[in-house]
C-alpha cells in the first residue's frame, strides 16, 4: 500500500486500516457475547448463597446439602472426634494449608483454622474430593473421617488428607452462623 | 481433481449439457467416484467407508432420537427410558445410536494405525493427515457430549472428571472450567449446552470429511506399497490404477456387511456390552459411582492422563523448571493432549525416506510395539490405580511418547530400508503372481 517515496501514507492507507480495524472490532463486539452467554447466568449466580437450618443435627450426625450445585458436608463432631483432630501434630499432614476461604490463604490446617466454631463441634466442608471431584464417604476410612472410593483417599476428622492420591485437604467454603441454628453458605 | 491422468466426464445429451454449463454437479461427482486409485490396496483401505457409514447411521439415528428426547435435568433421564419403552422402535435406534459410536471409534482407530504402518502421513499427504486428526478431535468431543445427554450416574461423574481437566490449567484454569459448565458444577446449563453441540458437531465432521477426502483425491491415495502412482500419461496410470467405481466400491460395499454381521450382533443381542450399569442410575450430585470409568474408546487417552503422577521424576522436574506452575494434574492434562499432537506431528518426525513400513525392518518391530502399547493402555485405563497397575501404565504412557519423539526421528537415520518395487504395477504383479505385461 504504501510506498518508499511517500513514507506518509495515502488517503487509500488510511481508509485501508480503518476499514479493517473498525471490522476487527465490530467482529470482536459481535463474537464477546456469543461467547460470554455461556458464563453462569443471573438466576445462577443468585443461589450463590443459600442458609442451612442445622437444629437437627446432633453431635456424631452431619448433614449433606447441595450448595451451588455440589455437596456440602455440614457435621456436628462428638467429643472424640475433636481431640482426634486436635491432637494430630502438623507434621503428620501432607497438605499443611487449612483451604479455609473464611481465613487468609497462609493459614495452617491446624484443627482450630478449619472447624467453624470456637468449641470445635461445627465443621463445614465441601464435599468434593481434591482428588477428581468424586463425593467422599462420611465416617469412614483409616482416620475416622472420610473416604473416597473412587481412588482411596482417607480424610481425618478435620476433613484433612491422610492418605491416598489427593493433594490437599476437603475444602472450606465462605460460612458464618447468622444465628444459634442458621448456618449461611456464601 | 486427481492430478493422476484419467478421462473426464463429457456431456453428451442436451439436458446434460445444459446443465454442465450451469452447475457442474454430474463431472464432479464423476470425477469423484472415478478417480484412479492404486490397484494394490489391501483390505485396510476399508475403514474410509466404514467411518462414513458410521457418520452416516450417527446423524440418522441422532436427528431421529433428538424427537423424543428432553436436555432437562429432571426429564432428560426420563426421556431417555420413554425412548427405551415407549416410542415405536425407540429401543433399538438408541441401541443403533450408542453402539454406532463404537463402530466409529473402532473403525478410525484402525484407520489411524493403517495410515501409521504405511506411511500414509508423509509427504505429500500431510494435509490429509492434519485434517484427519481434527477430525479424530471433534469425534472424541462429540461421542463425549453425546454420553452426558442420557443424565445417568457416569454421565454426571464423568462430566465432572472430564472438565475438571479443564480445571487443572494454572491461572485461568477455573474460569474456563465455570465458562464451559456455566456455573460451578455439572448441571442445567451444561447438560443444555452439551446437547447443542452434540446435534452441531457432527455436520462438522462432515464438512471436514469432505474435506480430507478432497485433499487424498488431489494427492491421490496412499497404498501398501507406498510409491506412487506413474503419471506421464494416461495409459501409464491405467496399468497402477483403477477407477474407484465399481471396483474398490464392491469391494469396500462387501468389507461393510461383513463388518456389519458382527455390528448386528452385537446390536441386537448384548447392545449394553460395552456400557456401563452405572449409567442406567439417574445422575446424583451427591453420591458418586464407586468406579469411574470411561467408555472404551477414551480409555488408551484416559490412561496417559492418570499415569503420571506426582511422585514421578519427570513430573517433578517439570515442575520445579515452571516455578510450581506444572503441577501433576496439569501435567496430566498435557500429557494427554500431547499423546494426539505428537501422532498429529508424524509427518514431521518421521525421517525416513522410504513410505510403507513393509520396506522397513526395523521400524515394523516398534510399530508393532506401539499398536501392542495402545491395547495395553486400553485395558490399564479400565483399572485401579494401584500397584502393578500404575507402573504398567507409566511405562505404557511413556512408550507412546518415546515412539514419537525418538524412534520415528531416529530410524530414518539408523534404519537400512528395503528397496521398495519401482511401480504399483511391479507390486501388484508380484502379489498375484502375474508377469508384466
Amino acid at each position: 500500500m504504501s510506498h518508499a517515496e511517500d513514507p506518509q501514507g495515502d488517503r487509500r492507507d488510511f481508509l485501508y486500516y480503518a476499514t479493517g480495524g473498525a471490522a476487527a472490532v465490530v467482529t470482536g463486539a459481535a463474537v464477546w457475547p456469543l461467547i460470554d452467554q455461556m458464563n453462569a447466568s443471573s438466576d445462577v449466580r443468585a443461589l450463590a448463597s443459600i442458609r442451612v437450618d442445622v437444629s437437627m443435627v446432633d453431635p456424631g450426625t452431619q448433614l449433606t446439602v447441595l450448595w451451588q450445585g455440589k455437596p456440602v458436608f455440614i457435621r456436628a463432631r462428638t467429643e472424640a472426634e475433636i481431640e482426634a483432630a486436635r491432637d494430630t501434630p502438623l507434621s503428620d499432614l501432607i497438605d499443611t494449608d487449612a483451604r479455609n476461604d473464611n481465613l487468609a490463604a497462609a493459614a495452617d490446617a491446624s484443627d482450630a483454622h478449619r472447624a467453624l466454631s470456637e468449641d470445635g463441634v461445627w465443621l463445614v466442608q465441601m464435599g468434593v474430593c481434591t482428588h477428581l471431584g468424586c463425593v467422599p464417604l462420611g465416617e469412614s476410612g483409616d482416620f475416622g473421617g472420610w473416604y473416597c472410593p473412587c481412588h482411596g483417599s482417607h480424610y481425618d476428622t478435620a476433613g484433612r488428607i491422610r492418605k491416598g492420591p489427593a493433594p490437599q485437604n476437603l475444602h472450606i467454603p465462605v460460612a458464618a452462623f447468622v444465628d444459634d441454628t442458621t448456618i449461611e453458605l456464601g | 481433481m486427481s492430478g493422476i491422468p484419467h478421462d473426464h466426464y463429457e456431456p453428451k445429451t442436451r439436458i446434460e449439457k445444459w446443465l454442465e454449463s450451469r452447475l457442474p454437479v454430474i463431472s464432479l461427482l464423476y470425477d469423484t467416484l472415478m478417480i484412479p486409485t492404486p490397484r494394490n490396496l489391501n483390505w485396510m483401505w476399508i475403514w474410509g467407508i466404514v467411518l462414513v457409514f458410521a457418520l452416516v447411521l450417527q446423524i440418522a439415528t441422532g436427528v431421529v432420537l433428538v424427537m423424543h428426547y428432553t436436555p432437562h435435568v429432571d426429564m432428560a433421564f426420563a426421556s431417555i427410558e420413554h425412548i427405551m419403552r415407549d416410542v415405536n422402535a425407540g429401543h433399538m435406534i438408541r441401541y443403533f445410536h450408542a453402539n454406532g459410536a463404537s463402530l466409529f471409534f473402532l473403525a478410525v482407530y484402525l484407520h489411524i494405525f493403517r495410515g501409521l504402518y504405511y506411511g500414509s502421513y508423509k509427504a505429500p499427504r500431510e494435509v490429509t493427515w492434519i485434517i484427519g486428526m481434527l477430525i479424530y478431535l471433534v469425534m472424541m468431543g462429540t461421542a463425549f457430549m453425546g454420553y452426558v445427554l442420557p443424565w445417568g450416574q457416569m454421565s454426571f461423574h464423568g462430566t465432572a472428571v472430564i472438565t475438571g481437566l479443564f480445571g487443572a490449567i494454572p491461572l485461568i484454569g477455573e474460569s474456563i472450567q465455570a465458562w464451559l459448565l456455566g456455573a460451578g458444577a455439572v448441571g442445567q446449563p451444561a447438560l443444555n449446552r452439551f446437547f447443542s453441540l452434540h446435534y452441531l458437531l457432527p455436520f462438522i465432521l462432515l464438512g471436514l470429511v469432505i474435506v480430507h477426502v478432497w485433499a487424498f483425491h488431489t494427492t491421490g491415495n496412499n497404498n501398501p506399497a507406498g510409491v506412487e502412482v506413474r503419471r506421464g500419461s494416461k495409459e501409464e496410470a491405467q496399468k497402477d490404477t483403477l477407477p474407484f467405481w465399481p471396483y474398490f466400491v464392491i469391494k469396500d460395499l462387501f468389507a461393510l456387511a461383513v463388518i456389519l454381521v458382527v455390528f448386528m450382533a452385537i446390536v441386537g443381542f448384548m447392545p449394553n456390552y460395552l456400557g456401563h450399569p452405572d449409567n442406567y442410575v439417574m445422575a446424583n450430585p451427591l453420591a458418586t459411582p464407586s468406579h469411574i470409568v470411561p467408555e472404551w474408546y477414551f480409555l488408551p487417552f484416559y490412561a496417559i492422563l492418570r499415569a503420571f503422577t506426582a511422585d514421578v521424576w519427570a513430573v517433578q522436574f517439570v515442575h520445579w523448571i515452571t516455578f510450581g506452575i506444572v503441577d501433576a494434574k496439569f501435567f496430566g492434562v498435557l500429557a494427554m493432549f500431547g499423546a494426539i499432537v505428537v501422532m498429529a506431528l508424524a509427518p514431521w518426525l518421521d525421517t525416513s525416506s522410504v513410505r510403507s513400513g513393509r520396506f522397513r525392518p526395523m521400524f515394523r518391530w516398534w510399530f508393532a510395539l506401539l499398536a501392542i502399547d495402545f491395547v495395553v493402555l486400553m485395558w490399564v485405563g479400565a483399572q485401579t490405580t494401584t500397584f502393578p497397575y500404575d507402573w504398567i501404565a507409566l511405562i505404557a504412557a511413556t512408550y507412546w511418547f518415546v515412539f514419537f519423539l525418538v524412534i520415528l526421528p531416529l530410524l530414518g537415520v539408523i534404519e537400512k530400508p528395503e528397496a521398495p518395487p519401482a511401480t504399483i504395477e511391479e507390486d501388484f504383479n508380484a502379489q498375484h503372481g502375474l508377469s508384466a505385461k
